[in-house]
């Protein structure tokens, strides 16, 4: 509930759920989007926001984050993953099981959702796990974590290797209507890579997993998607042979939906080397060829790829800090996705600003059925406020997450969230001092 | 320079009774000539044919602590026993005493030698350990910023001693010190000369 | 008497190429002059292990560190003589007695080394980028002694010098280069040092061991062993363990043998006078024949021996000055 009227004035509203990019006023009140339309006449007691020259956009929403709590609370907490969500203009996150303990059952998922209630700056959806202990071997209890809140189940983290169980789990969930999101990665063919695998690690000497090792994963849940006459949605996809493994299924009728992370629709493997072993290129699937980003990068402007989603997978600086081989996976991203995207796709035109509202928040609210993702009158007042012409320097004080592992620190991007509500209430501002509020 | 080459040859055999237990060591890189040439002169002499061995004091060095990088190695040859031998070490000039101490050092890494004995052509003082020659060519006395120079008829195309200022470089101050002759005045070595007052 | 204003002859200039690097790392990373350099220095580091006192105070008052975090006799024994032939202070850390079985970082470990100064760290690990990470954040030297599968540089310049002493040059030679290259950093190292120095490498392995894309290298690559050793000048053959890594790439070291093994036979399709390398320790019987290794073109025991002076070359050429003119 907010407690004062929100006027945003005379910025650019970009609402692809109207298909709308025009320049308009936007009223929040009670929580909620009041009104849409030029020269809004501001109440009484009104907060007048000036939105020249930024873009006025639903609040984002993350389909794929690790908030780490219960149980690895010193990477990251809901509290301060909320925070690093709100400055990143993400109005809604979905958090991912692989906590400990594993989000398999409904007492835990319930505790997710209460310390979101609590804690949270941001509307925090829980994601149950597939398998129990996410072992990979037996059906978590979905159904009861469905009536505690769930939107999806995933084992992500690790790929499920049985074919057998991913079956049933996609009959199962289908049940109460939840997606499957898939974490794609064949072990076999993976085998402990800890990049992609190709002339970089040849040259680098360390293990690599190829491409097919995801994409091998994608093409057997898309039929058994078809078998199961279930919903799949693929987390981060990342190769070329994955995009086709998926534009065969939807042409056969499958029900299949995918992601893209920042990382892969700008960077390749090439980083591991440039940087020297950093780990902050380290993470799972790993970055890859150029070739693959660019099919990446065209399949995210023709729809191929429904949205983007950054998988913020924090981690202690510890952590990263060891060899790269013994380092972690992991990368965070709530708070760099939207420069990066403005750097690397719309800057260079790869990209329509719509669109990248689109896949940043229209897109994902819909592929999880989540009632986010527009700025009709009504709908819930979750705004971003951006820049599309100011820059972000990232640094490593400059984060909200606790975590520092981003490929980012240190580089300038075009592309700046400058404010953010939830239920027509401000929780992020880059005020002048700075942007912590 | 041939005739202050064939007198020290001279002093060497009359001093030591003889060539016989006198090897040469030439201390890299110009003191390689001035030992063949002292050996050509004992073979004139006595007919006797003295080795001779190369020694590069590189690794012995006491200022590779002050300087930036690891000068370039040449090679040591010394192919035969110096236990119990006169080793005469050969240089070109004797300075400081500094690369003479080295040589010393590098020797008796080799074996003990019966005595080491110093031979060069040109001591132009200014001392900083004390080290001293039995067989000098020519005493010069030298201010801190000369330069002497020896050249040789085998490497340089010319026997000739060069006197050089070193201030008088052009280099800038980062650039390596590159001598430059500006009032040359040369000590006489084969050929007749002015004498320095 | 002729008159020479200008700069007299042959000015004798004491430094010509200065290694470029304050460490040694990895081939990739140093140019064709480094290595001409390193193998000259080497050469005269050899002529010092023939003498009787086979010493030089070059290094004294140095103080070296042996960090092995993957057991090897050879390779640390002979660091450890080339520290002490140079009567540089030579400490081994070795995983099993320090502080790393506790669970400490490598990164902690070398900066507790720090604090007892030392002014060069010789460092084995097994993760590939190890030593790179310590040459950034530590002021000292760095020497890689072989990094995961990534490279063994000293190995690679050691093989160089075995090479030119008997061929008299790098250029234009056909080396074969035979066994598990995918996990093999002395492949790798060779390669890049090899190709550098005008060489042509042909590489020879099970495909299952060979490295993804490594024809981007220019090496030429083959699965039959036959056709590597066809007219080459150099023959090295890896080690190859059936254990290594996550899946055999062979199915038994019997047929190993049968397809890749370098027996007598097969050695003569290389010239008739070639040379016979292996950076050791051999598998006899595996992928060479014990008559081969013993053989007279066997270089084996003299690649050992120019390693100390190999490894004496980059000591000296890394921490032999330490001033900063």
């Amino acid at each position: 509930m907010s407690d004062v009227p929100v006027l945003i004035r005379g910025g650019r509203v970009v609402d692809p759920s109207r298909r709308l990019d025009q320049t308009l006023d936007v009223l929040l009140r009670d929580g909620f989007v009041a009104a849409v339309a030029e020269k809004i006449a501001p109440p009484k007691g009104a907060e007048i926001v000036d939105a020249a020259g930024l873009v006025v956009a639903p609040g984002f929403v993350d389909l794929h984050v690790h908030l780490r709590e219960p149980g690895f609370e010193q990477k990251e907490t809901i509290a301060t993953g909320t925070a690093a969500a709100a400055a990143g203009g993400f109005t809604a996150v979905c958090a991912m099981a692989n906590t400990d303990p594993v989000a398999d059952d409904a007492p835990t998922v319930a505790f997710v959702v209460r310390r979101a209630r609590e804690t949270g700056r941001v509307r925090v959806h829980p994601i149950g796990a597939i398998s129990k202990g996410l072992k990979g071997e037996e059906l978590a209890e979905i159904g009861s974590m469905k009536a505690e809140g769930i939107v999806a189940v995933s084992d992500d983290g690790k790929g499920v290797q049985n074919a057998g169980l991913m079956r049933r789990a996609m009959e199962y969930a289908g049940m109460f209507d939840l997606p499957v999101v898939i974490h794609a990665e064949d072990s076999g063919l993976a085998m402990g890579g800890v990049m992609n695998e190709g002339w970089v690690s040849t040259r680098l000497g360390l293990a690599g997993q190829p491409a097919a090792a995801e994409s091998v994963m994608v093409a057997r849940d898309v039929q058994i998607a078809a078998l199961a006459s279930a919903r799949l949605h693929v987390a981060h996809v990342s190769t070329r042979a994955s995009l086709e493994a998926i534009r065969g299924a939807r042409r056969h009728g499958v029900d299949v939906t995918c992601e893209a992370t920042p990382h892969h629709l700008a960077l390749t493997d090439e980083e591991v080397a440039r940087s020297g072993y950093d780990t902050r290129f380290k993470m799972n699937p790993p970055l890859r060829s150029e070739v693959d980003r660019l099919a990446l990068v065209a399949a995210l402007a023709d729809g191929t790829i429904d949205c983007v989603a950054t998988d913020h997978a924090p981690h202690h600086a510890d952590e990263k800090a060891l060899e790269f081989a013994d380092a972690p996976f992991g990368v965070i991203g709530l708070e760099t996705a939207l420069p990066v995207l403005v750097e690397a796709l719309l800057s260079p035109k790869h990209l329509s600003l719509m669109r990248l509202v689109e896949v940043l928040s229209t897109a994902p609210a819909r592929l999880f059925g989540l009632p986010y993702g527009t700025l009709a009158e009504g709908a819930h007042g979750d705004v971003v406020l951006f820049s599309t012409t100011r820059s972000t320097h990232v640094t490593p004080d400059g984060f909200h997450s606790k975590a520092r592992n981003s490929p980012w620190v240190t580089r300038t991007l075009k592309g700046r969230v400058e404010r953010t509500w939830v239920a027509g209430r401000e929780v992020f501002s880059r005020g002048p001092g700075g942007a912590k509020p | 320079m041939k005739r202050a080459t064939a007198r020290m040859a001279q002093e060497i055999v009359e001093s030591q009774g003889g060539t016989e237990g006198i090897v040469l060591i030439g201390i890299r890189t110009r003191g390689v000539p001035l030992a063949r040439r002292v050996a050509e002169e004992f073979e004139r002499l006595e007919n006797a044919r003295i080795p001779v061995g190369v020694l590069d004091i590189t690794l012995y060095r006491d200022d590779l602590t002050t300087i930036a990088a690891s000068p370039v190695l040449k090679r040591t040859e010394i192919s035969f026993p110096v236990e119990g031998k006169t080793v005469v070490l050969c240089d070109d000039v004797l300075f400081t005493g500094r690369t003479v101490r080295a040589a010393i050092d590098a020797v008796l890494d080799f074996g003990r030698p019966r005595r080491i004995l110093l031979s060069v052509l040109v001591d132009r003082g200014r001392r900083e350990f004390p080290i001293e020659a039995q067989f000098v060519g020519r005493r010069v006395a030298t201010s801190a910023s000369e330069i002497v120079q020896v050249t040789y008829r085998e490497t340089d195309g010319e026997d000739d001693v060069w006197l050089l200022d070193r201030e008088a470089s052009l280099h800038p101050v980062n650039g390596p010190r590159k001598p430059r002759a500006v009032r040359p005045s040369r000590r006489a070595g084969a050929k007749k000369g002015k004498r320095r007052p | 008497m002729s008159r020479r204003p200008d700069l007299p002859p042959n000015t004798p200039a004491d430094r010509s190429h200065v290694f470029s690097k304050k460490d040694l790392v990895d081939i990739e990373s140093i140019s064709e002059d480094d290595i001409r350099l390193v193998l000259d220095t080497a050469e005269s580091m050899r002529e010092i292990n023939q003498r009787a006192i086979k010493k030089v105070p070059t290094l004294r008052g140095k103080l070296v560190a042996n960090l092995f975090f993957e057991s090897s006799t050879r390779t640390r024994f002979s660091f450890e003589i080339a520290e002490r032939r140079l009567s540089a202070d030579s400490i081994a850390f070795s995983d099993a007695g320090s502080s790393v079985s506790k669970g400490e970082t490598l990164l902690d470990t070398a900066k507790n080394l720090m604090a007892m100064a030392p002014d060069a760290i010789v460092l084995r690990h097994p993760c590939s980028g190890a030593p790179h990470r310590l040459a950034r954040e530590l002021p000292c030297a760095i020497v890689n002694a072989g990094d995961g599968t990534h490279e063994h540089p000293t190995q690679a310049l050691l093989d160089a010098l075995t090479i030119r002493r008997a061929k008299g040059r790098l250029a234009g030679l056909k080396v074969a280069i035979c066994g598990d290259v995918a996990h093999s950093r002395v492949a790798r190292s060779n390669l890049g040092l090899l190709s550098k120095m005008g060489a042509a490498v042909t590489l020879c392995g099970p495909r299952t061991l060979l490295p993804p894309e490594i024809e981007r290298t220019g090496a030429l690559v083959t699965t039959r062993i036959e056709e590597a050793l066809d007219e080459a000048d150099v023959v090295m053959i890896l080690r190859v363990q059936k254990e290594r890594g996550g899946g055999a790439g062979y199915p038994s070291d019997r047929e190993y043998y049968d397809v890749f093994g370098l027996t007598p036979d097969r050695r003569r399709l290389a010239k008739k006078d070639a040379i016979v390398m292996h950076p050791g320790p051999m598998n006899r019987g595996v992928e060479i024949d014990s008559a081969v290794a013993d053989g007279p073109d066997s270089v084996i025991l003299e690649q050992v021996e120019n390693g100390v002076a190999v490894r004496m070359a980059v000591l000296y050429l890394l921490i032999g000055a330490s001033g900063d003119e």
